[in-house]
């Protein structure tokens, strides 16, 4: 076996793929106390193993021990710190950088990866499928162009992730500054906004059904309600809003 | 409905619930997927998409950012879905009471998200001495039991809502007093405006974002007309 403690130790395929594949179960024991600290330790373990003295070993046992503690970042980038983390714990990089690096590298990586993920990349690919629908799509071709669309993004952006983690280690950080996670929420964001003018009147007018045209009434209702909406910002929940206003709906329709 | 016949549709809400945070986040339990492949199961697609659509709409305005506590569109998805599907084509009480299921499975299935989060810790605290000694043994039970908690957890919820709502859905569609446009008009209105208000929230930092939409606008417009 290659000597793991040189920088050109390198993993074999098979423990990359286990590890990828982990990444798509990172969150499996999410919880309040150490958040994705846990999942970080389940994904890195395949190649903790060959940490000198395999899975008996005292530098397995303690490398187990300190990536399941506290840690946070966005799911599909975590992959950054998981292979970051690895090629240091491989690297034999002294433990108390390897805890100073972690706390560094946890909130950059959830806060671009919400913006780029959350806000972004999944609202579009929503009202693209909304716009397929709009556009008479049927079943198939609705949840089709929403899955592959949206999982083309998903899961080259986690392979990304772990490949960059796992080549530039402690040096990981430059990769934040990449030209899609810096400007890509603004672009997507651009884009959404064209897809939602065109996907929201298109997508409701199917809601409403063959032979009726949006009724002037609808579309000054809701049109009222945005500007209310958005004017009450991050004050209001709109769907506890919409939850509240079908149940008084339903509880009219059925008493009167 | 029995609990025989919830069985099929609580599998799928249990796989699709697991989506959601677990395994593998691929987004099949977003309420546009959900509610299609509920719709599917019950032997009509495009109910479960036209009722997914308007789920789909109104979870735009709860986007899973980090610890925040969201509703759990996967299972609410396929009650909703499911429901929609099982009623006779036409009645004007259906899309309505299967939206207001869909969001009532919603809102306890993100609280039941949260209790499996508490237990979890709890179970971590009874391990953490082994964990932090380095036990692989003890990290993947804690890891694998979390994600079939969860697994457990979405058929749970899928199972009660389909039990509890499916005879209350066909008694208020049985006695729906309003008429079916006006029905279908309500339910448009709340999606476009929480979708809106929605979209406004997320994106309203771009720039020229306003005029971006209204390019979009225009050109629905223009296909509506033509069309």
């Amino acid at each position: 076996m290659t000597n793991p403690t040189t920088p050109e130790f390198s993993l074999p395929f098979r423990v990359k793929a286990a590890m990828y594949l982990r990444l798509l179960a990172l969150q499996g024991s999410w919880n309040y106390e150490t958040l994705l600290g846990t999942g970080i330790g389940f994904v890195m373990e395949p190649a903790l193993r060959y940490l000198p003295g395999g899975v008996d070993g005292p530098r397995y046992r303690a490398a187990l021990a300190r990536e399941s503690r506290y840690f946070n970042a966005h799911p599909y980038l975590a992959g950054i710190a998981v292979g970051a983390l690895t090629r240091a714990e491989l690297d034999g990089v002294d433990p108390v950088r390897i805890e100073r690096f972690r706390t560094a590298l946890a909130g950059p990586l959830g806060s671009v990866g919400d913006r780029l993920v959350w806000a972004s990349w999944l609202p579009f690919c929503s009202l693209v499928a909304l716009c397929v629908y709009g556009a008479g799509g049927s079943p198939v071709e609705v949840v089709g162009t929403f899955l592959l669309l949206y999982n083309v993004g998903h899961f080259l952006l986690r392979a990304w992730g772990l490949r960059t983690g796992l080549s530039r280690g402690l040096n990981v950080a430059s990769a934040l500054g990449n030209p899609v996670l810096r400007q890509g929420p603004h672009y997507i964001g651009s884009a959404a906004a064209v897809v939602a003018g065109l996907a929201l009147p298109l997508a409701l007018q199917r809601v409403v059904g063959p032979g009726r045209v949006l009724a002037g009434g609808i579309i000054v209702a809701a049109l009222l309600g945005i500007l209310l909406l958005a004017r009450l910002h991050e004050r209001a929940e709109g769907w506890r809003i919409a939850l509240g206003v079908l149940a008084i709906f339903v509880l009219y329709s059925v008493l009167t | 409905m029995s609990l025989i016949e919830a069985l099929p549709i609580a599998l799928l809400g249990a796989l699709l619930g697991l989506d959601v945070v677990s395994f593998p986040q691929a987004m099949i339990s977003r309420p546009i997927v959900a509610a299609t492949l509920a719709g599917a199961f019950i032997g009509h697609p495009p109910a479960g998409l036209l009722i997914g659509v308007v789920l789909e709409l109104i979870a735009l305005d709860t986007l899973p950012f980090g610890a925040s506590r969201y509703p759990e569109w996967g299972s609410a998805g396929v009650v909703g879905g499911a429901l929609f599907a099982a009623q006779p084509p036409g009645m004007p009480g259906a899309l309505p009471a299967s939206l207001l299921a869909a969001l009532l499975t919603a809102s306890v299935s993100g609280w039941s998200m949260v209790v499996l989060r508490r237990v979890i810790a709890g179970r971590l605290e009874r391990t953490r001495d082994s964990i932090e000694t380095g036990s692989r043994d003890a990290l993947l039970s804690l890891h694998l039991s979390g994600m079939t908690l969860d697994l457990l957890r979405a058929a749970l919820v899928t199972m009660v809502g389909m039990i509890v709502f499916s005879p209350l859905v066909r008694a208020i569609v049985a006695i729906w007093g309003s008429e079916s446009a006006p029905s279908r008009a309500v339910v448009v209105v709340i999606a476009a405006i929480v979708a809106g208000g929605a979209l406004w929230k997320v994106f309203h930092s771009i720039r020229r974002v306003v005029w971006l939409f209204l390019g979009g606008l225009l050109a629905s417009t223009l296909l509506l007309v033509m069309g």
